[in-house]
């Protein structure tokens, strides 16, 4: 079966013909080439490939494609789309919040969720937020820096 | 990983649903994917079709019906975690959705699929065994209540019909003199429930008056710990009344428990007691305050 969808990518609209088992991270990456949405675990764990989905973090390879017909996607591209870093981005940046940068994009997005509802967080209330997210390299330690640093800057 | 080829269709209505499972024999329904879609991923499902209801307005939102809180099947553990009405009147199911995967696991799992799916080391099931739930569910033979005791019966396994769509699941809400609170010992990666205790109980002249107990994620399913529930009854709730209780609760669990790799059925055994009396407690504690 072919099914037609049709997804808003960062302010684009794609019209596919796709598989009906096609994930959504697959979507993202070979039908539309936007790469920076990473595959980790596969199995909802790491939080690598979490995008935001009609402005909800989600994790897109739990999520099929034809479930994401009609809705509105945003990928860590659509976050500097003239390449200048946006202030939670920048967060990341100056607070050394990365290190590989495989577990970054969703990190951005769990983080920007969080934002969304607490623009105070604490220190444990970022950790809890973020607990759907693996990072091998950093320890966390910065990366909750990171985000109590865009928090300070205003980012909601 | 992708899963097997299957055909989609998307049901606008909850008779449309219907229509199309009847039109697909051996279909699966999709909500929010979060049981279904790793499994299919897994291979360890290949419907040939899946008809996704996620978009059945009918089917979502938090309601009281007189003194019962009814839930749409299609309501997100999210939205379950941070819904007043239950945080006050149905604690322990607000507290367990809050306690699910992880805030992206949280905005897509749904109540129904959760139930539907019945994984023996999920949450939701246990909390909807002790609160005594009623889980509605519609087929072609019209609608059905069943009780969460009766709906859970094995390893991904309910009662449920595989023409049956689950609609609703309600819990009755607390009444002063009642708390309910559920505690887990949550797998590090997956956060599944190691362990799951789930408590209502009911003081009444400083005594309990009632207990329902549950444990889940060392079960086949989540079920209740009678001889807890019984040893509690009529006892003023202090710490050695709990504990004495608590103990009881390896008697209940006999030889079911499984083990794993990351926690072996013995060691299972050995700390259900703990969690159970953390969660009655709690209950007790709520109670009191009610």
């Amino acid at each position: 079966m072919k099914l037609s969808v049709s997804i808003q990518v960062n302010g684009r609209t794609y019209d596919r013909e796709i598989e009906p088992r096609l994930l959504l991270v697959h979507f993202l990456r070979d039908s539309i080439a936007l790469t920076g949405t990473k595959i980790g675990c596969d199995t909802s764990q790491c939080g690598a490939c979490t995008v935001l989905l009609d402005d909800v973090a989600v994790k897109a390879c739990t999520c099929l494609a034809a479930q994401a017909d009609g809705c509105s996607v945003t990928t860590i591209e659509g976050l500097a789309p003239d390449g200048r870093l946006n202030a939670l981005q920048e967060a990341f940046w100056t607070k050394h919040g990365l290190q590989c940068g495989f577990c970054t994009p969703g990190m951005i997005f769990a983080a920007q969720a969080l934002l969304r509802v607490n623009g105070n967080p604490s220190p444990e209330q970022i950790r809890h937020a973020l607990e759907g997210n693996l990072c091998r390299c950093t320890g966390y330690q910065n990366i909750v820096r990171s985000v109590q640093a865009a928090a300070a800057a205003g980012v909601r | 990983m992708y899963s097997a080829d299957f055909d989609y269709h998307r049901a606008r209505s909850l008779a449309d649903a219907q229509r199309l499972l009847a039109a697909h024999p051996g279909a699966k329904l999709l909500a929010g994917g979060h049981s279904l879609i790793p499994l299919m991923k897994l291979r360890l499902a290949a419907p040939s079709a899946v008809i996704d209801i996620g978009r059945i307005p009918e089917l979502r939102g938090i309601s009281r019906s007189g003194d019962s809180i009814r839930i749409g099947a299609l309501t997100t553990h999210a939205e379950l975690a941070a819904s007043a009405d239950l945080q006050k009147s149905a604690a322990a199911l607000a507290e367990a959705a809050g306690l699910v995967g992880d805030p992206a696991v949280r905005s897509r799992g749904t109540i129904g699929g959760n139930v539907a799916h019945a994984d023996p080391a999920s949450d939701l099931p246990t909390v909807l065994v002790a609160l005594d739930a009623r889980i509605t569910a519609v087929g072609p033979k019209g609608e059905r209540t069943i009780s969460a005791d009766d709906f859970f019966t094995g390893i991904m396994t309910t009662a449920l019909a595989d023409d049956e769509v689950v609609t609703a699941i309600a819990v009755p809400a607390s009444v002063r003199g009642q708390g309910s609170a559920y505690v887990k010992f949550a797998h590090p990666a997956s956060r599944y429930a190691v362990i799951g205790a789930a408590a209502l109980v009911s003081i009444a002249n400083n005594r309990c008056s009632g207990a329902r107990v549950a444990l889940g994620g060392l079960l086949p399913h989540a079920s209740r710990v009678r001889s807890v529930e019984k040893a509690l009854t009529g006892k003023p709730l202090d710490a050695a009344a709990i504990e004495a209780a608590a103990a009881l609760a390896q008697a209940d669990l006999g030889s079911n428990v499984a083990g794993d790799i990351y926690a072996s059925a013995e060691y299972r055994t050995a700390m259900a007691p703990v969690y159970v009396k953390r969660a009655v407690a709690a209950a007790a504690a709520r109670a009191g305050l009610a």
